[in-house]
């Protein structure tokens, strides 16, 4: 009001009143002042209403609680955490626990996102149309099924953990096992090929794949060298692959043992076994990977009782002095191949650059791998009930990660589509024209243009994977929404205070993203000039 | 305008609260119908049967308290709650009782602002884990992976316990008890934990209930009792006595079957007091002097709910343990009706 008045008394000596509504000058303003006032004594209203109701029921708005030891375990813990902890570092938990499901599921999300979305425009009809299946499939079912899906499927496929145990059982089966080897004369290098079963499923499996092998290695091979030459490429994989057959397959290629006196035995091994190098394990709970460890740490310290670790810091950067430092090789590259026309060879030098500090960081810092097994007895019996070292990715985790990507990754491959087609067809005319394979015409003259369209719609896609992560609750997945609008709601009975603390650390989440994007959107879209 | 959608959905929901705060009595009498919040599904306590019908240890009480204020049993409105959603429901309004397997703490009482009005069922924290782990102790589960229940005290008990033994443990947290149980069937836990009346519970429903077993560790105190509003001392009052008079009821053998008749025949002050046949007790509280009678008549005294729902001629088989009366052994103690 004062606003509007002080302008009308500057500008003209006579005002009334009554211009502020019939003037059109001042009308608007007018309007837009008495809608302000409304709008705040709606919200005058509503807190008023909120202290009240509070008051009447003998509550106060307090957020002591958040000092106080929570008391309750969390599985998944990015940084140190146990139930003497503070309420307050049970949120902190609960917001990394968030924001690393978001983070990767960002990532996962886009990658997926844009390749579908590129291949829904290609000219092969099958994958194009199997591509519009995925996006219509996954964008089209609610989000809270397929993460219930996706946890059902990999946790009940899975064995348990107690199928990798080795029990008393399977060591006096071993035993006896050895026994009859001993009579047999072993399981020798001969034996082996001797004992091949011509005439199982395995065998013409692994004949089928020998064949299919050595034709495409062949095929490849000759349109590039000549006949001599192809035929010794194509000779190098079907090596490989009949010596694989000797050491690898051969149990089922050659069971040394007549089926008769194997049988006799129980199981040597036990039921499930963990792979790549024996180092995963895949349970019905999680999957138990290696864990890094250092002999020489470089120590570390706390900052806010948040650990910080000088190794980490060190490969960090490291990493990032090798990025830079080959950034600069290429663009010398660059220059001199601008200039001269001839481009240096940089490949070996780019791998050295990237590669060798790491590799001698990380073997002067005595990095070695904590490989999850059971801990044994002196018999040799596992002991316990899960797996011991490693870390163990819950499958709430990698449940919800998968099933918010492949959701999020349809909406944006439909975003990565739009901002394709809005790209005349003339550019990519052009660039044919010029030359360009598809591929090169995609990365170097459709995609930087389509980003333009892309970007704002995709933060909005970003925004919504970063919500939908509470729905991780429906998983058992202890997030902010688990662990302060869940257990720290529950235990403290503050609903008022948890909710509203939710709501602002969602919204200053969300607001980062987008100021984040919006900064990139602005990098990289059209600069006209 | 983000800032003020917060507050207006934050005001919108705590108007609702005020609303219906202060005579529940009043308030259940002018619905016809008592909003009763219950377990989501924890057989022998409460939850629906194939036709619907709520049944259950924890429901007859309800259905007792509907009895005395309304006059009929079956004008309750069961209002299915998660360990997570009873104390905001029971705060907001939502419903006026909750009878829901909650243990009676001091947080509960004070912070929340509740009141515990009895203790229906005295109960401790138990395990329970397949038999072919080779396990025999709670103590022996060092490093397991255990089913828990969120927003309950098991989830503080668990952890206590843990550390107190010197043991770790992974925790998996789910929403109720079907969720569990269920998790706990697939494997995904080694040790399902919670109330042991629970566990035998959620036991006598498994397909192979053989071959589970409940570990002999009790490892807390859990009474588990009926609560309300804090500041509606009427309402209180109300639950609480209709509780007590069906403790009373057990301790003078009046039952579902012939209350009629000791109605009719009996000479015991106490008992004439009780069904209304002497003094005014029930117009002290603003009811008439038939609810107690009406109480008892809807699912019988005490001890046949208990048989009915939890004892050893169901599934579930628990014995009455700390849950006899005191003339047997038990807790259950009630106020003299005088």
């Amino acid at each position: 009001m004062a606003f509007a008045t002080s302008r009308a008394e500057a500008s003209k000596g006579g005002f009334r009143l009554s211009m502020l509504i019939y003037d059109t000058r001042f009308r608007a303003i007018t309007l837009q002042v008495v809608a302000l006032i409304l709008f705040l004594l709606f919200i005058g209203w509503l807190t008023d209403n909120v202290i009240r109701n509070l008051d009447a029921k003998g509550k106060d708005i307090n957020f002591g609680f958040l000092w106080v030891r929570a008391g309750y375990d969390i599985e998944q813990t990015l940084i140190p955490y146990t139930n003497d902890s503070s309420h307050g570092r049970a949120v902190i938990i609960g917001l990394l626990n968030t924001l690393v499901v978001a983070f990767f599921g960002c990532i996962l999300a886009t990658v997926i996102g844009v390749i579908v979305g590129v291949l829904r425009l290609s000219n092969n009809w099958l994958i194009s149309r199997l591509m519009t299946i995925y996006v219509e499939i996954f964008r089209n079912v609610p989000l809270l099924l397929w993460i219930l899906l996706t946890f059902v499927v990999i946790s009940e496929t899975m064995p348990a953990p107690a199928a990798f145990k080795i029990t008393p059982a399977i060591l006096e089966s071993r035993a006896a096992l050895e026994g009859i080897e001993a009579q047999a004369g072993g399981n020798g290098f001969w034996s082996r090929i001797t004992g091949l079963q011509t005439l199982s499923l395995p065998f013409f499996l692994w004949l089928l794949a020998l064949i299919g092998i050595s034709a495409s290695a062949w095929q490849y091979a000759r349109s590039r060298l000549d006949a001599g030459k192809a035929a010794l490429i194509a000779a190098i994989p079907a090596v490989l692959w009949i010596v694989a057959a000797l050491t690898v397959f051969s149990p089922s290629l050659s069971p040394v043992l007549a089926d008769s006196e194997a049988s006799a035995i129980g199981p040597t091994e036990p039921a499930a076994s963990k792979f790549f190098f024996d180092s995963i394990a895949l349970t019905n709970r999680g999957t138990n990977v290696p864990a890094p460890l250092l002999d020489r740490p470089l120590g570390g310290t706390e900052i806010v009782s948040v650990p910080v670790n000088y190794s980490v810091l060190a490969v960090i950067a490291v990493i990032i002095v090798s990025v830079l430092a080959n950034r600069s090789v290429i663009r010398r590259a660059n220059k001199l191949q601008e200039t001269t026309g001839t481009r240096p060879t940089t490949w070996w030098i780019s791998l050295l650059i990237l590669f060798l500090p790491l590799i001698l960081l990380l073997v002067a810092l005595g990095l070695h791998w904590e490989v999850p097994a059971f801990p044994v007895n002196d018999e040799g019996v596992s002991q316990g009930f899960n797996f011991r070292g490693g870390i163990q990715v819950m499958h709430s985790f990698t449940a919800l990660l998968i099933a918010l990507s492949l959701y999020t990754s349809a909406f944006i491959a439909e975003i990565v589509r739009a901002g394709i087609q809005a790209i005349s067809r003339g550019q990519s005319e052009a660039a044919a024209a010029l030359g360009l394979r598809p591929g090169r015409t995609m990365k170097l003259v459709i995609l930087p243009q389509a980003l333009r369209v892309i970007i704002p719609p995709l933060i909005s896609q970003y925004l919504n994977l970063t919500k939908n992560t509470s729905l991780g609750i429906a998983v058992s997945y202890l997030d902010l929404r688990g662990t302060l609008g869940g257990i720290t709601l529950n235990q403290t009975g503050r609903e008022l205070e948890c909710m509203l603390l939710m709501m602002l650390i969602y919204l200053t989440i969300s607001l980062i993203i987008s100021s984040g994007m919006n900064a990139f959107n602005s990098a990289v879209k059209l600069k006209e000039r | 305008m983000k800032k003020s959608a917060i507050i207006g959905a934050l005001a919108a929901s705590t108007l609702l609260a005020g609303a219906a705060s202060a005579a529940t009595l009043d308030d259940v009498k002018a619905r016809g119908e008592l909003n009763c919040g219950v377990n989501v599904g924890l057989t022998g306590f409460g939850m629906a049967d194939a036709n619907g019908t709520w049944v259950g240890f924890d429901v007859d009480l309800c259905r007792a308290v509907a009895a005395a204020v309304l006059g009929d049993p079956t004008k309750v409105k069961f209002v299915p709650t998660t360990g997570e959603t009873r104390f905001t429901a029971l705060a907001s309004g939502e419903i006026d009782l909750l009878v829901r397997n909650s243990t009676a703490t001091f947080t509960r009482d004070v912070d929340l602002k509740f009141d515990f009005v009895g203790i229906n069922y005295y109960d401790g924290q138990g395990f329970m884990v397949k038999k072919e782990l080779g396990v025999s102790s709670a103590k022996e589960l060092d490093g397991a992976t255990v089913c828990i229940q969120t927003g309950t005290t098991t989830e503080l008990n668990l952890a206590d316990f843990f550390k107190a033994n010197n043991m770790t443990y992974t925790p998996v947290t789910v929403q109720d008890d079907s969720e569990a149980q269920r998790q706990y069937l697939a494997g995904a836990c080694d040790a399902y934990t919670t109330d042991a009346s629970g566990l035998a519970a959620g036991r006598a429903t498994m397909a192979d209930a053989d071959n589970h077993i409940i570990l002999p560790e009790i490892i807390s105190k859990e009474p588990l009792g009926p609560l309300v509003r804090h500041g509606d001392n009427v309402w209180g009052d109300i639950v609480r006595w209709t509780f007590n008079t069906l403790l009373i009821a057990e301790e003078k053998g009046i039952t579902k079957a012939n209350i009629e008749e000791v109605a009719a025949s009996s000479t015991d002050p106490e008992v004439r007091r009780l069904l209304g046949l002497e003094g005014d007790m029930g117009k002290m509280f603003g009811l008439d002097n038939e609810w107690a009678k009406r109480a008892i008549a809807a699912n019988g005294n005490y001890g046949e709910i208990f048989e009915t729902n939890l004892g050893t001629g169901t599934p579930i088989g628990l014995a009455r343990g700390l849950n006899a009366l005191w003339t047997q052994g038990g807790l259950q103690y009630a106020w003299p009706m005088r």
